[in-house]
């Protein structure tokens, strides 16, 4: 299985293989939301912040 | 001659429910491009290069992002899904209660008024308690009930002072006593295809506040409902957010444009993404192309 640091905590974070560049994963350890930029080698950045117009 | 159709997907991030629009693409073999709304740029004196799209499918998480793409697709002859009228109608709240009101979709009464005075003053009339919502949110984002004129002012001050432009367009509800739940139904076209409860003991029961999700039996009466108010605002790919009403019984809530249904799919077995994409071949199916898969 992959996986990556988290880049706010450093938390070692288990990766499912179905992962997807764009996809938000979750930090077990911090909770901050993590957006997948890249797949090989899997990379991960800090998600960016919910803006006033998201949703459905 | 006719071709197989190509799909763009507009998209902000690839959510529980873009993974499962992109693998019923995949399972039907479908031709079609994954579009970052972060990356996207259009020249608009130039719409070639978009052609290629038979119809778009628009699932970003921007409202505006979503709407200003979509108008320009539709102003070039590119079907969307949903279309940028109905992204409009669903989006503002103050549009979609217009449009439920001219339909005569039994709905929540709701007021608006553009000064805090006037806001107050509309507010005294209805009687407490009542509630203000952004025209433009989700999420349950910026709900306030109001119980009281103290609380009233406090809030009215405070949405003309700290908020956008935006926030001094008052939208002012009745507020429901609703059983601990809503109600959202899934509408597919002409065909409602699931719904779901929203329980939560907080009045806000939005799944993405925390309420929990049941399956809930799409009767007659919410089926009728559930159509009308999709029909009301323009049709496509909606969840109809309904309240129940202990004294009048079913009122629509609001229409979504670009539903979330990732408690929705695994609780109702119903592929819901794979009826987007179809309705989605549909779409593009008009344009003159034939749906080969």
């Amino acid at each position: 299985m992959n996986a990556v640091s988290c880049p706010e905590c450093e938390a070692n974070i288990g990766l499912d293989p179905s992962v997807e560049t764009g996809e938000i994963l979750v930090c077990p350890d911090c909770g901050v939301d993590l957006e997948v930029i890249g797949l090989d080698p899997v990379k991960v950045e800090l998600a960016p912040k919910e803006q006033e117009d998201w949703g459905e | 001659m006719s071709k197989r159709p190509r799909i763009g997907v507009l998209y902000s991030r690839v959510r529980v429910e873009e993974k499962w629009i992109f693998a019923a693409l995949d399972r039907r073999g479908i031709d079609y491009e994954r579009l970052d709304d972060r990356l996207v740029h259009f020249d608009l004196d130039n719409p070639e290069p978009w052609r290629q799209y038979d119809a778009v499918l628009e699932r970003t998480i921007s409202y505006t992002n979503g709407l200003y793409a979509c108008r320009i697709f539709n102003i070039w002859g590119i079907p969307t899904v949903n279309t940028a009228a109905v992204a409009e109608a669903c989006g503002d709240k103050l549009i979609t209660t217009a449009l439920l009101a001219q339909a005569n979709v039994p709905q929540p009464n709701s007021r608006v008024a553009f000064t805090p005075e006037s806001a107050l003053e509309t507010i005294e009339t209805m009687g407490y308690p009542v509630v203000l919502k952004p025209v433009v949110g989700s999420w349950g984002r910026l709900l306030a009930k109001v119980n009281d004129r103290d609380s009233a002012e406090a809030i009215l001050e405070h949405k003309s002072v700290l908020g956008s432009v935006q926030h001094s367009v008052f939208y002012i509800q009745e507020y429901i006593e609703k059983p601990g739940r809503d109600i959202r139904s899934v509408v597919v076209g002409d065909k409602v295809i699931t719904a779901l409860y929203r329980k939560s003991p907080h009045w806000i029961t939005n799944t993405a506040r925390g309420g929990e999700g049941e399956l809930c039996p799409v009767t007659p009466e919410l089926e009728e409902l559930s159509l009308k108010a999709a029909q009301a605002v323009g049709g496509g790919v909606l969840a109809v957010d309904v309240i129940e009403d202990p004294k009048r019984g079913l009122l629509v809530n609001e229409v979504n444009h670009t539903m979330e249904f990732h408690t929705l799919q695994p609780l109702s077995g119903i592929d819901i993404g794979d009826a987007i994409v179809g309705y989605t071949l549909e779409a593009a199916v008009k344009m003159g192309v034939e749906a080969g898969a």
